[in-house]
């Protein structure tokens, strides 16, 4: 089916260049997006973790503060207009911006800045680690979050952390919800989680206005936004899962943008001069898991050698050229103290050596689950033939998403390839990915010096100091580590040129609407 | 009086056979859900749960009960109309499956109709004309249409009427502009329409469905087809065929008439299975058409490891086919005599 796909999707892209123009055809005051996001499971800001829903989270909620835009890594203050640290690092005040309106017209107070916390907290789903992190737990949250007067909010922690760490996690996990509306839907004490998960009451830029799961996602304009309204009054997402149709749609001018496009596509529109392709390198990694309780893997020298087996400006210039750049360090680029050093190429010479000096000279055979995602497939199968060239076989077990991330989870691979993300926009998000849990976990290399020295970093006060630090930990895990990582994933939008203003950010809930025009 | 007491006995039997093959249907899928390499925990809770979360899950989801045990359940919630809930969209399974289910029958049916509509007359004229031009051209369309994947014919299609031609509309049920003025009553788009009095819209839902509805049509057709030549082929050689042209029965009075009565009941078992079929398999045309039905709700759901979607899933499609069966039989009493 895949030739048979590829034929399909060149032979659209021989018509294609052959050249028809689209004019647009979707309402002038609507955004209109073939969009992917099967991945959404629920809408309530306590519980959304996955890439589409915390998009949405972004463009229809607002956040005490978010991450700037304009300057990667840095704070950006949203509903609150003000925050200090106390002196000894542990109590950290908010200010809530007056004049918030939530779209029930209630009038957003430190109250429900209080809520929203605890809220992460107490229904304890997926993001609630992010907090539980700083001694926000279930028992002493109530204590720890308080609300000094209508616009004031304490946070305590349980120790001194870098400001900067509890700022980058809250960007994620702040979210302000309207405390009487949600709790007007409470039912046997769940904080209206039941209501919330398909329902909506924020104050961002964007209200919402259905979701119909795997199917469409619509937003309207929140015209008493305290930022000031968005220029587009409507936004629709259709979810269109075959990036074929995606590009056709986009071409006919049924869609105003394409989020979808594989590389073949990419390059297959880059000539029509209707169309703009915005693209953003996101905080997410192509790379593979070496299970160290594989006893070839466990050798250092061959993990080494295995880095050099990979063809990383090949698959850049072909497979991943419009998708990927080349990136080698656990620390994505535009994050505190990333290093983008990328020292290894592929040198088969150079891995023979390092394969006799682990005593297997003649290589051997080994698994790796690999999903039936196009751009993982196309890897692995590039892997393993720069592989086979110093004797390591590798057998690739093909299964879908789940299945392999499953397995993976619980440690039963040999060699896993796949994507990991940050899960906030601060480097120890993926120093502890990395070096603790869980991804060392998975590959059995949780080492005693990696995590006192991955907790050093994080509570390190001095940004320089700790940029250091991590510059430091990402040489040794080069040398190291049971990762070979490979490439920094590029988000792309096929844009029809008339729709400006469209803005992909550096993480993944950062796409932002609200600046939108169609002319 | 007896002969309705033996009707009544036999809606009685045909009931608790229907029940105990949906039991069984239920009881293998289940089974096999369970079987997945896959844990279904571990696919929900994401990256960052504790050993402990995870417990809780396992706990909550019923999912350390014996697998006897969780079946009971399971089937008991079922009896009372309650599918569950999505794994992956939270919403309640039932709603769900009553959203895709018209989207998959208004395309199946239209489906089958074309490939009736075609496939028989096709069919007769073959055999009429065996080996010569017209059935090397049948039998050639029918193999196209049975060895060529759909969904590459579903992209050829877009690409040549909507691409290239702009005589149909894209994918998706309605233009994307006009998605949310619909009120859904029946859920077949055509019909909403209708019912909402706007002729624009109706033409536009008509229009979206032409081009994935003639697809399923011409897989259908070429089905039927190739059944209708070979039991027509069948017929045409028996001695009563032979004995009414001897009598000066006119050819076409053969075909239609003495010919087609025979042919016509095993051909409601085919157009039955090929209605089954496109109600149930045509994942492939949904996903290239971004057409939200049964079929890729289903697969959605296996690749989401969302088991008990596919489980609700699994039950419509064991209805419908049951319900197809029922409809055959009815089919045949009333076509053929002796089934009485």
């Amino acid at each position: 089916m895949n030739m048979l796909l590829k034929a399909g999707v060149a032979g659209l892209a021989l018509v294609m260049a052959s050249g028809f123009t689209a004019e647009a055809k979707t309402p002038k005051d609507t955004l209109v997006m073939a969009w992917v996001f099967d991945d959404i499971i629920s809408l309530d800001p306590a519980e959304i973790y996955e890439f589409s829903s915390s998009e949405y989270m972004a463009n229809t909620y607002d956040r005490l503060v978010v991450q700037d835009l304009d300057n990667p890594g840095a704070i950006k203050l949203q509903a609150a207009e003000s925050w200090s640290a106390s002196d000894d690092g542990k109590v950290i005040t908010f200010k809530i911006r007056p004049g918030i309106k939530f779209a029930s017209g209630n009038e957003m107070t430190a109250e429900d800045a209080e809520f929203s916390i605890e809220r992460y907290v107490l229904l304890d789903k997926s993001p609630a680690f992010i907090m539980n992190q700083f001694g926000l737990k279930k028992e002493t949250v109530k204590d720890m979050v308080r609300v000094k007067d209508a616009s004031t909010l304490e946070v305590e922690l349980d120790a001194p952390y870098a400001p900067s760490f509890f700022l980058n996690c809250l960007s994620f996990t702040s979210a302000v919800v309207d405390k009487k509306e949600v709790m007007s839907h409470e039912v046997n004490g769940d904080l209206g989680y039941d209501w919330l998960r398909t329902n909506y009451a924020g104050s961002g830029p964007f209200v919402l206005k259905g979701w119909k799961p795997n199917e469409s996602l619509v937003m309207e304009a929140n015209d008493a936004y305290w930022g000031g309204a968005p220029k587009i009054k409507r936004v629709l997402a259709k979810n269109v899962t075959e990036s074929a149709t995606q590009q056709l749609l986009l071409q006919k001018g049924d869609v105003d943008m394409a989020r979808n496009l594989t590389n073949d596509q990419l390059t297959a529109i880059a000539s029509d001069k209707n169309i703009t392709v915005a693209a953003t390198p996101k905080a997410t990694l192509w790379y593979m898991g070496l299970n160290t309780t594989n006893p070839n893997l466990a050798k250092p020298e061959v993990r080494q050698a295995m880095k050099y087996l990979v063809d990383y400006d090949g698959l850049a210039n072909t497979s991943f050229k419009s998708i990927g750049i080349k990136h080698q360090t656990f620390l994505p680029e535009g994050q505190l103290g990333a290093d983008n050093e990328t020292p290894f190429s592929l040198n088969v010479e150079k891995a023979k050596e390092l394969l006799a000096k682990a005593g297997v000279p003649d290589g051997f055979n080994i698994t790796m689950d690999t999903t039936n995602k196009t751009e993982t497939r196309l890897l692995s199968a590039s892997i393993q033939n720069t592989m086979a060239k110093a004797g390591i076989n590798i057998i690739i077990k093909l299964a879908d998403n789940k299945t392999t991330l499953t397995k993976y989870r619980a440690s039963q691979h040999d060699i896993y390839i796949g994507q990991w993300g940050s899960d906030y926009q601060d480097p120890h998000s993926n120093a502890e990915g990395y070096l603790m849990a869980p991804l060392a976990k998975r590959n059995v290399w949780q080492l005693p010096e990696n995590e006192k020295a991955v907790l050093a970093a994080r509570d390190e006060k001095d940004n320089t100091k700790r940029a250091a630090m991590y510059m430091e930990l990402q040489k040794q895990a080069l040398e190291t580590s049971p990762y070979i990582i490979m490439f920094q994933q590029i988000e792309t939008a096929a844009i029809l040129n008339n729709v400006k203003g469209f803005v992909i950010g550096p993480t993944f809930d950062l796409n932002l609407y609200a600046n939108v025009t169609k002319e | 009086m007896l002969i309705k007491s033996r009707r009544l006995r036999g809606l009685l039997n045909s009931l608790g056979s229907v029940a105990v093959t949906l039991f069984g249907l239920l009881l293998v899928t289940f089974v096999i859900s369970r079987m997945l390499p896959a844990d279904p925990v571990l696919a929900i809770v994401g990256d960052h749960a504790t050993d402990e979360y995870v417990e809780r899950v396992r706990e909550q989801l019923g999912l350390n009960e014996p697998i006897l045990v969780q079946f009971w359940i399971y089937f008991t919630n079922v009896i009372q109309g309650d599918l569950g809930q999505s794994i992956r969209t939270s919403q309640p399974i039932a709603q769900e499956l009553m959203n895709v289910f018209p989207a998959t029958l208004e395309l199946a049916t239209l489906g089958t109709i074309i490939g009736i509509i075609f496939g028989i007359p096709l069919g007769v004229l073959a055999a009429v004309r065996k080996d010569t031009l017209i059935d090397h051209v049948v039998r050639f369309v029918g193999l196209v249409g049975y060895s060529v994947p759909i969904f590459w014919l579903g992209l050829m299609g877009l690409l040549v009427f909507y691409a290239k031609l702009d005589w149909l509309p894209g994918p998706g049920r309605l233009d994307f502009g006009y998605e949310d003025m619909v009120t859904p009553v029946t859920g077949l788009m055509t019909v909403d329409t209708l019912i909402s009095g706007d002729m624009d819209l109706f033409k536009n839902a008509l229009g979206h469905l032409i081009l994935p509805a003639s697809l399923l049509g011409y897989f259908s057709l070429a089905y039927i087809s190739r059944m209708t030549r070979s039991l027509m082929l069948g017929q045409l050689s028996q001695e009563y065929i032979l004995t009414a042209r001897v009598k000066g029965v006119s050819e076409t009075r053969i075909i239609w008439k003495h010919a087609m009565g025979n042919v016509l009941v095993p051909l409601i078992t085919v157009i039955a299975l090929s209605y089954g079929n496109l109600l149930e398999g045509s994942v492939l045309t949904e996903t290239v058409f971004a057409w939200r039905g049964l079929g890729l709700y289903i697969t959605d759901s296996i690749f989401g490891q969302d088991m008990p979607a596919v489980m609700g899933g699994t039950i419509v499609v064991g209805a419908v086919f049951i319900v197809i069966n029922m409809l055959t039989d009815v089919a045949y009493r009333l076509l053929d005599p002796r089934a009485q």
